[in-house]
């Protein structure tokens, strides 16, 4: 029914992975707020998920900034419809004071979530990301090498795309333009 | 008027000098560093070398910018991000290398201030055979020129 539009043909820049088995749970806490945000406090929203950590010098910006590109070359309105959330997969250095500043240094609508080590863990097993400390100098000077995909979900909170972080911010937008008007 | 015009091409010549530095037959070219975000103390510099002579080696970056200053490469496997401190960063004969976002970059470890937008700081590059030079650094937030619905 409905399925002879053009929304059913919609061809996505990024890996298309509706239905997927994993990325189904979250449960994590809002920078901002320090209130319990799970997949469904995101719904009505299209929302991308992204792994990463402060202390991070290149990779976690570059991505940030890619995100924040990709909202100004969407239609205002539409953008409007769109929650960046920034999960820290570094608890420990990642206060949610320090971290909701540096969200909102990208763009004031971005978000951050952060937990415990053991809530940081399940949600990353849950999304297949892979986080370890490297070059370890000291209990705060350290790094963390982690998965860089990027996760989007629908306004009905389904799990539907996996963004390769290499993606410019012109195939972003286009995907999130898509997903926001599905 | 007068002035004004005098002003624009000093911030011109001193633009100008910024970006584009030489030793030997390597030009560096376009000298930056990311705006730290927040309560960030870290940022990475990046600078390309084009190499118009023999193959030369980049043997150390130091700078009082940061309480470390490290070269790393940064490499994606598996879909994982991994960052590791080199020793050096090779130039090749006749062609060029670069410190880039996403790739090998200049990493600064504690920075007491963080880096605000349009400042500068000095960084002292050695290399193996066209000996030492310091470098202007400016500070950049990349994308700002992109029009943003989302600036206040």
């Amino acid at each position: 029914m409905g399925c002879s539009n053009d929304k059913a043909a919609v061809k996505f820049n990024a890996t298309d992975i509706t239905g997927a088995a994993f990325g189904k749970t979250l449960s994590l806490n809002d920078s901002a707020t320090q209130e319990p945000r799970t997949l469904e406090s995101f719904k009505g929203k299209t929302t991308v998920f992204f792994f990463g950590y402060m202390f991070c010098p290149d990779y976690c910006p570059t991505t940030m900034t890619t995100l924040n590109e990709a909202l100004g070359k969407m239609k205002p309105a539409d953008a409007a419809k769109v929650q960046v959330v920034f999960v820290t997969v570094d608890p420990a250095r990642d206060k949610p004071k320090i971290l909701t500043d540096y969200v909102k240094a990208f763009n004031t609508s971005f978000a951050a979530l952060y937990g415990t080590d053991e809530q940081t863990a399940a949600v990353a097993k849950e999304f297949k990301i892979i986080y370890q400390k490297s070059q370890v100098k000291s209990e705060f000077t350290y790094m963390v090498d982690h998965s860089t995909q990027m996760y989007a979900f629908d306004p009905q909170g389904r799990i539907r795309l996996m963004i390769r972080h290499e993606t410019g911010a012109d195939a972003i937008a286009q995907d999130l333009t898509a997903l926001v008007n599905s | 008027m007068k002035t004004i015009t005098l002003l624009l091409a000093t911030l011109f010549a001193a633009t100008a000098f910024a970006q584009d530095t030489k030793i030997g037959a390597i030009t560096i070219d376009h000298a930056w560093a990311r705006v730290t975000p927040g309560a960030v103390k870290n940022s990475a510099a990046f600078m390309t070398f084009n190499n118009a002579g023999v193959a030369d080696k980049l043997i150390s970056v130091t700078g009082s910018v940061a309480k470390e200053v490290q070269m790393h490469s940064m490499v994606t496997e598996g879909g994982m991000m991994k960052m590791r401190e080199i020793n050096a960063l090779d130039i090749p004969a006749n062609s060029k290398a670069e410190f880039k976002p996403g790739g090998y970059h200049v990493m600064l470890i504690g920075i007491p201030d963080g880096l605000k937008e349009g400042t500068k700081f000095p960084l002292k590059l050695k290399f193996e055979k066209a000996g030492e030079i310091t470098v202007q650094v400016s500070v950049e937030k990349p994308g700002a020129q992109d029009h943003s619905e989302h600036k206040h």
